[in-house]
């Protein structure tokens, strides 16, 4: 199988890659290309032209010094090697050595992740849950999109057309924080059927202060369980409230159903992963 | 660098592949698999599912391993790669090849190109893995014929190789040749055989 033709740039600036982007409505950008090649094959997707980031200097790294700063083109496979992630972020690096497989994660980008957003994608749901936030470059300047505004709907973000997400940070977690990625994973592919990251917070007094779970696999878009955040704010991490968190995660969530596994089976999925999410998120605090 | 004359819809690339340098002028939406396998004659690499599922066309890139069924050649512009051709040295089998061929890690043979390549690349990074550890690591390559039992154990037995152990005879050895000859004259072998099977034909 080979995509159809199209014509290739590798510009060396987000400025010059953004002018493309405008330049050509129907050109995609190439990040790791592990959506949107195998998406090309299948004819899924036809683009007149790709705009390679891979030439484009600066847009690799992690800083985890105060507040966590990764490139946008830093791949899985770094972020799982990180070790100075790992101390800060252990669900970060724990759910990219669980993306895919390694040859996946050698080439999938956080950027490219976050951009695409794929409903079953595992790191939407993380970027959510730990209120990350992503710089981007267009043709007019840049900007910055928090977590709660980035996914619009199905593979659809606020991004403008020109738009080129550089750079993705996460708040250095508050001491008291506790963080865990549980996914059910499609066994062949690697997606997430269901996933669920929790952070919680919890206060001087024992008290959960914050909670954040984000839902994807199940959503056409990461989406928060509001209700079960609701239900721990002020509240003692135990089996009692995390049982409460659980059984109320799927609440207010439209869930889809289709040949892998019914909207029934998710929703329970998405309770039973809540409940793990949240218990191993207690252990780490 | 030499200003390289590029046919208007192509992209020019130079790359090194298991230590030769190559330049080519290519369509943008020639894959990488094809390009080795096609017009580098590299047939080592498998072309398996063709949705980058199956892992039997993994190569390294720069060390890493990736999926060369699901990049474009002109992403690999610049790279380093080796295949499964590159991997024996003067001659010799490495430890992983040998412990594949010890421990009866393969049956047909068709995802074993891309399973060396990967547990290769996973022991560079964990030299010394759990059972455990190994099996995560093969998520991505998928076999039909062995259900992976021998190949955690072709794994094992190049990690305790590859950190100074004895190559110890496996189940794999009851052969009458040595393996050091099995590379040297394989191609002439198959050659023969393929004359002779034309020579059938004409009669």
């Amino acid at each position: 199988m080979f995509p159809n033709q199209f014509e290739y740039q590798r510009p060396d600036s987000v400025q010059a890659a953004a002018g493309l982007l405008a330049a050509d409505p129907d050109a995609k950008l190439l990040a790791g290309g592990h959506s949107l090649i195998p998406a090309m094959k299948l004819r899924l997707a036809s683009p007149s032209s790709l705009v390679d980031l891979g030439g484009i200097e600066g847009l690799v790294g992690i800083d985890a010094a105060g507040t966590i700063a990764i490139g946008a083109m830093t791949t899985y496979a770094m972020l799982r090697d990180s070790r100075e992630l790992s101390r800060v972020l252990p669900m970060v690096t724990d759910a990219a050595d669980n993306v895919g497989d390694p040859a996946v994660q050698a080439r999938g980008t956080l950027g490219g992740a976050l951009a695409h957003s794929d409903p079953a994608a595992d790191f939407t749901a993380i970027f959510l849950a730990l209120n990350g936030s992503v710089d981007v470059t267009g043709t007019n300047g840049t900007r910055t999109i928090g977590a709660d505004d980035l996914f619009v709907d199905l593979f659809t973000t606020a991004l403008q057309p020109d738009e080129i997400i550089t750079s993705v940070s996460f708040p250095a977690p508050d001491s008291g924080t506790g963080m865990a990625y549980e996914k059910f994973r499609h066994p062949a592919s690697g997606y997430a059927v269901v996933g669920v990251a929790a952070v919680v917070t919890t206060g001087s007094d024992g008290n959960v202060a914050s909670a954040r779970i984000a839902i994807t696999g199940a959503p056409s878009k990461a989406t928060r369980a509001s209700e079960s955040e609701q239900l721990l704010q002020g509240k003692k991490l135990n089996d009692e409230s995390i049982a409460a968190a659980a059984a109320a995660a799927a609440n207010g969530l439209d869930i889809n159903g289709d040949h892998f596994a019914s909207e029934e089976y998710r929703r329970h999925l998405v309770g039973v992963l809540t409940g793990r999410a949240l218990t191993r998120a207690a252990a780490g605090m | 660098m030499a200003t390289t004359m590029t046919a208007p819809g192509r992209v020019a690339v130079r790359m090194k592949v298991n230590g030769v340098e190559y330049a080519a002028d290519v369509e943008p939406r020639l894959l990488l698999v094809s390009f080795l396998r096609d017009n580098l004659g590299l047939t080592g690499t498998h072309i398996g599912c063709d949705t980058s599922q199956c892992g039997a066309c993994v190569i390294h890139l720069d060390g890493e391993p990736v999926k060369s069924c699901t990049l474009l050649t002109a992403q690999a512009n610049g790279a380093e790669l080796t295949t499964i051709e590159g991997v024996a040295k003067n001659g010799e089998y490495d430890a992983m090849q040998m412990g594949f061929w010890e421990m009866h890690g393969l049956q047909c043979g068709y995802c074993t190109p891309g399973m060396i390549m990967t547990a290769n690349a996973f022991l560079d990074r964990n030299p010394d893995p759990t059972e455990a550890e190994i099996r995560h690591a093969l998520e991505g390559n998928l076999c039909r014929c062995t259900g992976y039992q021998n190949i955690v154990k072709a794994v094992q037995y190049a990690a305790k190789q590859r950190s100074g152990g004895a190559m110890e005879p496996g189940p794999g050895t009851d052969l009458d040749f040595e393996h050091k000859d099995v590379i040297e004259h394989a191609p002439e072998d198959l050659q023969d055989w393929g004359d002779q099977l034309a020579g059938q034909e004409e009669r």
